[in-house]
């Protein structure tokens, strides 16, 4: 299914993000490696989708420096990335994944079983034919994610991918991240949802203000936080 | 209302002059809005993705020669096509294809500016995924028109209706010779000034007809396509 994750580790060295006199990311310095699922919380405005999109190389960082596997200015080729409101192309659903699959190159003999394969696998076999825009909205995240797949990436983020959805719509969205990590692909994802950050996370990771607060295992994280802003993150008080 | 009656019967009649006007007409006018919608949209797609210097005085340019005065591109095309003119050794002063090109200069920037702003618009909403995806910019441009192509039928309707109504460039260029280069809207002008009204007000009622039938067309088209493709 997947490539060798040469894409890994992501370094972030001192890398700071900056638009105008705003700092989004203030000296970061993280390793994503191989592994469990990777998960980013805060408050909103954190950071996180910014974070994000410099591990996949959509933004520069204002300073400091990304490394994909120890190299600087790797296309994304192996990168994927679902949005928290993913734009679904004006397709069936099927010809949203056969779009990512011309997209990443894949020869067009694969495209019919491919195509079939991911529908199957985010559960919309039998809506292939639908329209995206007219899935509701945790298929249309599904279909995104099936989109993202079909890049057979090394390395998945995910920016609250359950944002909006409801319980069901968010199980199945989840289900479907534990698959994904379970074929050893990389997945890092931003969640402010505390709940679906200790269903999912391998490590965690705590931005706050721009800044890294607090990294570890989740489950040391969330059992036994070491820093203030992340009693008071977890204890569901208000961050600002 | 003796007029509009002799008007009738002659469109009713199926007046063979009548009708080679017709077709001559659509001929002209569907060729220009083809070939300024191949020059047309990726021009316009193209502007919309690309960030370069002067941008947004090439974009105002754009946009005011949807406003090209007729007679102007009438005159130029005539200068150019005219014996003495650079492309006066092709021959094709007062013939349908000096029409069909007079037309397809007043059409394009009517297209490209329409497919500028649709594809600006839809960039907008899909750049992140398209950017994602590492696609080139020939993959961009080409997603994006095809996405956007249920917009895009306005760009080529609005494009049509200016052809289609277009009188001041092609009598210029096409002479408005009987047989050869008299399109409905010269000859509407041409009868109208002979006095022969029924003429004029059954190729009137021809061309209104026309437009409505294609714009009816094109919108059934439109509202079936975005039923299915969302």
């Amino acid at each position: 299914m997947r490539a060798p994750a040469s894409e890994l580790p992501i370094e972030f060295d001192d890398v700071t993000v900056t638009a105008g006199p705003v700092t989004i990311l203030d000296r970061v310095a993280l390793t994503l490696a191989s592994g469990a699922p990777t998960v980013l919380i805060g408050p909103n405005g954190s950071g996180k989708s910014t974070l994000l999109r410099v591990a996949m190389g959509l933004l520069a960082p204002s300073r400091g420096r990304i490394t994909w596997g120890g190299l600087e200015n790797v296309p994304p080729l192996k990168r994927a990335i679902v949005f928290q409101r993913p734009a679904m192309l004006r397709r069936s659903a099927a010809a949203n994944i056969r779009f990512a699959l011309r997209a990443a190159g894949i020869s067009r003999s694969e495209h019919a079983r491919r195509t079939s394969e991911l529908l199957e696998l985010v559960g919309l076999g039998h809506l292939a034919d639908r329209a995206a825009r007219k899935l509701s909205g945790g298929e249309q995240q599904r279909l995104a994610l099936a989109r993202a797949l079909a890049r057979d990436p090394a390395v998945l983020f995910l920016d609250e991918p359950t944002a909006s959805l409801d319980p069901t719509a968010t199980k199945a969205v989840e289900d479907i991240i534990r698959a994904v990590s379970q074929r050893n692909i990389k997945v890092v994802m931003a969640t402010h949802d505390l709940g679906e950050a200790r269903r999912l996370a391998g490590d965690v990771v705590m931005l706050h203000r721009g800044c890294i607060v607090e990294t570890g295992a989740a489950a040391s994280l969330f059992d036994t936080p070491q820093t203030a802003e992340a009693r008071t993150f977890l204890a569901g008080e208000l961050l600002v | 209302m003796p007029t509009d009656a002799t008007a009738l019967q002659l469109v009713l009649s199926g007046d063979p002059a009548l009708f080679a006007i017709v077709r001559l007409s659509l001929y002209i006018s569907l060729s220009a809005v083809v070939l300024a919608a191949l020059i047309g949209i990726p021009l316009g797609a193209s502007i919309a993705l690309t960030k370069f210097r002067g941008r947004q005085g090439v974009i105002v340019l754009l946009n005011a020669l949807m406003g090209l005065p007729p007679v102007v591109v009438g005159l130029a095309v005539y200068l150019m096509l005219s014996r003495s003119g650079p492309l006066g050794a092709f021959g094709l002063l007062f013939t349908p294809c000096a029409m069909i090109v007079a037309q397809t200069v007043l059409v394009t920037p009517i297209i490209a500016a329409l497919t500028r702003q649709t594809v600006e618009d839809l960039w907008l909403e899909y750049r992140d995924e398209l950017t994602a995806m590492n696609l080139g910019p020939v993959g961009r441009v080409t997603a994006l028109i095809w996405d956007a192509r249920f917009s895009l039928v306005t760009a080529l309707l609005a494009g049509f209706g200016r052809a289609a109504a277009e009188v001041g460039a092609i009598i210029i260029v096409g002479g408005n010779i009987e047989g050869f280069t008299r399109t409905m809207t010269t000859a509407i002008a041409l009868e109208t000034s002979k006095g022969d009204l029924p003429l004029a007000v059954g190729l009137g009622l021809v061309l209104i007809a026309i437009v409505i039938a294609v714009n009816a067309l094109a919108w059934t088209a439109r509202r079936a396509g975005e039923r299915m493709a969302g």
